[in-house]
């Protein structure tokens, strides 16, 4: 499937004005995403860990699909931009009594939303908004199907640029049930667009995705062989919510094959990097000796969250605004 | 033509009359503070040649500028970097020039929101006498009145030049 989110997701001046997923984009970009983050990873540090830049703007998160991590991260990072916050758990409302995605966000807009941080299990949901419901409102991919879920990618790299080698000197390995994430996708994308030359990915026939090459990518089947040297490791979570009968034949069968535990770590450079988007599964994709050990940087994960999502944040803002005073000049 | 004033003369003046001036309020132990990226400059030489016990930091005032809802965000933000507690502190507040005051109002309002000053003092190498704020320095290197259509610019770090440069045409 593809999604061609570049066109979409910059105004006419090449700013953010979506953030939709991470392909098209250029590494000049990301790089900003990054730096700007950095910014507001000090801001997270004061006694008061708030700017006024968003203030007056209203962000709707709009979750068909329950995240109670990304939404709260997502949640923090408006209010630390000083935004008004809505949170709707579309799940248990509207759409249960038969309203429509179009209906629910046309509703949202007219309480003059500015911004809508839409999570969706299906794929191509928040290009859909962007594209066809509401073009004039920022919207941010929360995470959509299998698709895409550029938000997280960028706190990986953010994690990665911050501990780490320079991308350009980096092997990356992502380990688990590539064919069910969203964040494999982006991450696959956004390391090749900064320049890592050796991106893994790890997991059984079962779980990959057809055509999975074309990422750019080398595939390893066997978790001992692909670990060899990497500096960074990449867990991803079973998703067993997601999970049809017959891919896997156990848990515990995929633990002592696929599991990252201290002597499959021990195999990846002494200094390799264990992050994982959460939650994590304790015994089933990770030890918990590794997820706690001194390699891990999966809570520092959560905390340069909320600072990537401020920077994707207010830059979607900023495009919004540019595009229409320009559009208002032009007139 | 006008002729631009030489820097480091300036900054040897600027530094007497700020000692005597924190002297003078009984402002001590003072931090120095500088705006990205000219004031920062300014703010380390000073902090060097007169305040060499004083802790320097530096602010981007990106995030508290009034113009978002019209320009959007600047590119090129970096972090701002204050380590020490403002909390009760006296600080010197640094900036190259001071045109509307809406740069020292932002940065204001950014140094309160690491704690509660004692006093905030701001020194400006120059004062181009358009202030739409009622905001003043303490201690000024020379005010200025452009010609028109130029823009006056800090060149730095090493040498510190002010120059004359003409407002690109958008």
């Amino acid at each position: 499937m593809s999604l061609k989110s570049s066109k979409l997701q910059l105004n006419e001046q090449g700013q953010l004005r979506h953030f939709l997923g991470i392909d098209g984009l250029s590494r000049e970009l990301l790089t900003e995403i990054l730096d700007t983050a950095d910014s507001f990873l000090e801001v997270g540090e004061r006694s008061i860990k708030k700017v006024p830049l968003l203030r007056g703007k209203t962000v709707c998160n709009v979750f068909f699909e329950n995240s109670t991590r990304t939404r709260s991260t997502f949640e923090l990072a408006a209010k630390r931009l000083s935004a008004d916050v809505l949170n709707l758990d579309v799940q248990t409302s509207s759409t249960s009594k038969g309203e429509t995605l179009y209906d629910t966000l046309r509703n949202l807009e007219a309480m003059a939303a500015d911004m809508f941080v839409v999570r969706h299990g299906d794929s191509g949901a928040a290009h859909f908004i962007a594209g066809n419901v509401c073009p004039d409102v920022a919207i941010i991919n929360a995470g959509d199907g299998n698709h895409a879920h550029p938000t997280q990618a960028m706190l990986d790299m953010l994690t990665i640029r911050r501990h780490q080698k320079p991308f350009e000197q980096l092997s990356v390995a992502i380990v688990g049930d590539i064919l069910h994430s969203r964040v494999a996708r982006s991450n696959m994308e956004a390391l090749r667009i900064l320049g890592c030359p050796d991106i893994r990915v790890i997991a059984p026939r079962t779980l990959l995705p057809e055509g999975i090459e074309q990422y750019g990518v080398r595939v390893f089947n066997d978790l001992r062989t692909g670990l060899r040297d990497v500096d960074v490791v990449i867990m991803l979570r079973l998703q067993k919510e997601r999970m049809q009968r017959g891919l896997l034949p156990s848990e515990g069968e995929f633990y002592r094959q696929y599991g990252l535990t201290s002597d499959s770590l021990a195999l990846a450079r002494p200094d390799a990097l264990v992050m994982h988007p959460g939650p994590i599964n304790r015994g089933v994709e990770i030890e918990s000796a590794v997820a706690d050990g001194a390699q891990s940087v999966i809570l520092k994960q959560v905390t340069y969250g909320i600072a990537v999502r401020m920077a994707v944040m207010s830059m979607a803002m900023a495009g919004q605004t540019t595009q229409r005073q320009s559009r208002q000049g032009a007139e | 033509m006008t002729e631009l004033p030489d820097v480091g003369t300036l900054l040897q003046r600027m530094g007497e009359d700020l000692i005597a001036l924190l002297d003078r309020e009984q402002r001590t132990d003072p931090a120095v503070v500088g705006i990205h990226t000219g004031g920062a400059w300014i703010a380390e030489q000073l902090r060097d040649r007169f305040l060499p016990d004083s802790p320097l930091g530096s602010l981007d005032i990106a995030f508290y500028r009034d113009d978002f809802s019209q320009i959007g965000l600047q590119p090129g933000v970096r972090p701002s970097e204050l380590p020490f507690s403002v909390e009760g502190r006296h600080l010197v507040l640094v900036d190259d020039v001071l045109m509307t005051g809406r740069t020292i109002r932002a940065a204001l309002n950014e140094l309160f929101d690491y704690g509660r000053p004692a006093s905030v003092t701001l020194v400006t190498l120059v004062d181009l006498e358009s202030r739409e704020l009622p905001i003043r320095a303490d201690i000024l290197g020379v005010s200025l009145a452009l010609p028109r259509g130029q823009r006056i610019k800090l060149t730095g770090p090493e040498p510190l030049r002010l120059t004359l440069n003409p407002i690109a045409e958008s």
